[in-house]
């Protein structure tokens, strides 16, 4: 169980000091976790697993910058995926009061096995990027999915670089206030 | 979209993140709406008259430093209650031991004075603007503070809510104190008190709804 806690915050702590390639294996290892913990509590509806570990990782990566190096990871990971599942659930059934308490779990009894076997998204983000607008859209899909430099997508838009930066930041948290509205 | 596909999108490029983002968010929030406070209450309502002696005498400080220690308390809550998987902390249990002492002194005063004068050490005469301006003048600083905390991660929204509803109080409660010409503890300990609650009660109120981010 330590070893998840210290090999994920290692991982996320050389991510947020620039390092890519350590935040991908980050994010792989997160979202199995997070795979197990959803299917565990989402028996009923499989089918919105996917989704959520989706949005729970576009969640991570818009709110790191509130992970604090002197706090547990873990923690930190659950109660993320914690406020998403209940979103969820209170989406399904607005009327019902839903008795998911966001208080009574500490995030670290809640270490699950991996799951390493996506299913198929019901949603397709791709689609959804699709509908923001250009100053978000372009920038997301220049730099973030083609891995073309920031000055490069800047030349090709005629945007200057900040907007590309901000775009590309506004247009992944406008990418996750649509994923959450349309469920 | 893939999760995998998904993944190697967001990785890609520099994922780095500023140290500190917390405390410079809600830092600087709190710093505008000092500075906001201050223009309206020195500004509009003009400080008290007597100002220049006034900051000779104790009491000014005391009623300063009622809700300066509220901002001090409920900042520390905000910041933790603004990162997913933190508890209010120690703030809370403090604040109310504060309250409980500040209770106390001011009930002791009452007993103590004389009969005749008991009323005016209690009621003063603005309870009820001190109460109405704090709690107007909190408003704006309020919205501003739910901004900031939509932009980190609360995932218990109701006490961050509350947390900074009090920050917002104390904030306009100590820009309010430069205006108010009451000068007794009783006064300070339920009218400000009341002033300061009220916004704090307000976030809580507000916070499933308008804290909620995706």
């Amino acid at each position: 169980m330590e070893d998840v806690e210290e090999t994920l915050r290692a991982l996320l702590l050389l991510a947020l000091a620039g390092d890519s390639e350590a935040y991908a294996v980050f994010l792989t290892q997160s979202g199995a976790r997070l795979r197990a913990y959803f299917r565990r509590r989402l028996s009923t509806s499989p089918n919105e697993v996917e989704d959520l570990v989706q949005e729970t990782l576009l969640a991570l990566h818009n709110r790191r910058h509130t992970y604090e190096a002197a706090q547990r990871l873990t923690p930190w990971l659950y109660a993320i995926a914690r406020y998403k599942l209940v979103d969820l659930l209170r989406a399904q059934s607005p009327r019902r009061r839903v008795e998911v308490s966001l208080d009574d779990e500490d995030g670290a009894s809640e270490l699950q096995p991996a799951d390493v076997s996506p299913a198929e998204s019901q949603r397709d983000l791709l689609k959804l990027l699709e509908t923001l607008p250009d100053r978000h859209r372009l920038p997301i899909v220049l730099v973030k999915i083609e891995g073309r430099s920031v000055a490069e997508a800047a030349t090709a838009t005629g945007m200057s670089e900040s907007a590309i930066k901000v775009g590309i930041h506004r247009g992944l948290k406008k990418l996750a206030a649509e994923a959450s509205k349309r469920r | 979209m893939k999760t995998d596909a998904l993944i190697a999108m967001l990785a890609r490029g520099h994922p780095g993140a500023p140290p500190r983002a917390v405390d410079r968010r809600l830092g600087t929030t709190v710093a505008a709406a000092f500075a906001l406070a201050l223009i309206v209450v020195l500004g509009t309502l003009h400080p008290r008259a007597d100002l220049g002696a006034a900051v000779q005498l104790p009491m000014f400080w005391w009623k300063l430093a009622v809700p300066l220690v509220l901002v001090a308390l409920s900042f520390a809550a905000a910041r933790r209650l603004a990162c997913p998987g933190q508890r209010a902390g120690s703030a809370v249990a403090l604040g109310a031991a504060l309250l409980a002492l500040l209770w106390a002194v001011a009930a002791a005063d009452v007993v103590s004075a004389p009969g005749a004068s008991r009323r005016a050490l209690v009621l003063g005469h603005s309870a009820l603007p001190c109460v109405a301006l704090i709690a107007v003048l909190a408003l704006p600083v309020l919205a501003a503070l739910f901004v900031a905390l939509r932009n980190l991660a609360p995932t218990r929204l109701r006490a961050a809510g509350a947390a900074a509803g009090a920050l917002a109080g104390g904030i306009a409660a100590a820009a309010y104190a430069l205006h108010c010409d009451e000068m007794a503890l009783p006064f300070v300990a339920i009218w400000y008190v009341l002033g300061m609650a009220i916004p704090a009660g307000l976030g809580a109120l507000l916070a499933p709804r308008w804290l909620r981010w995706a």
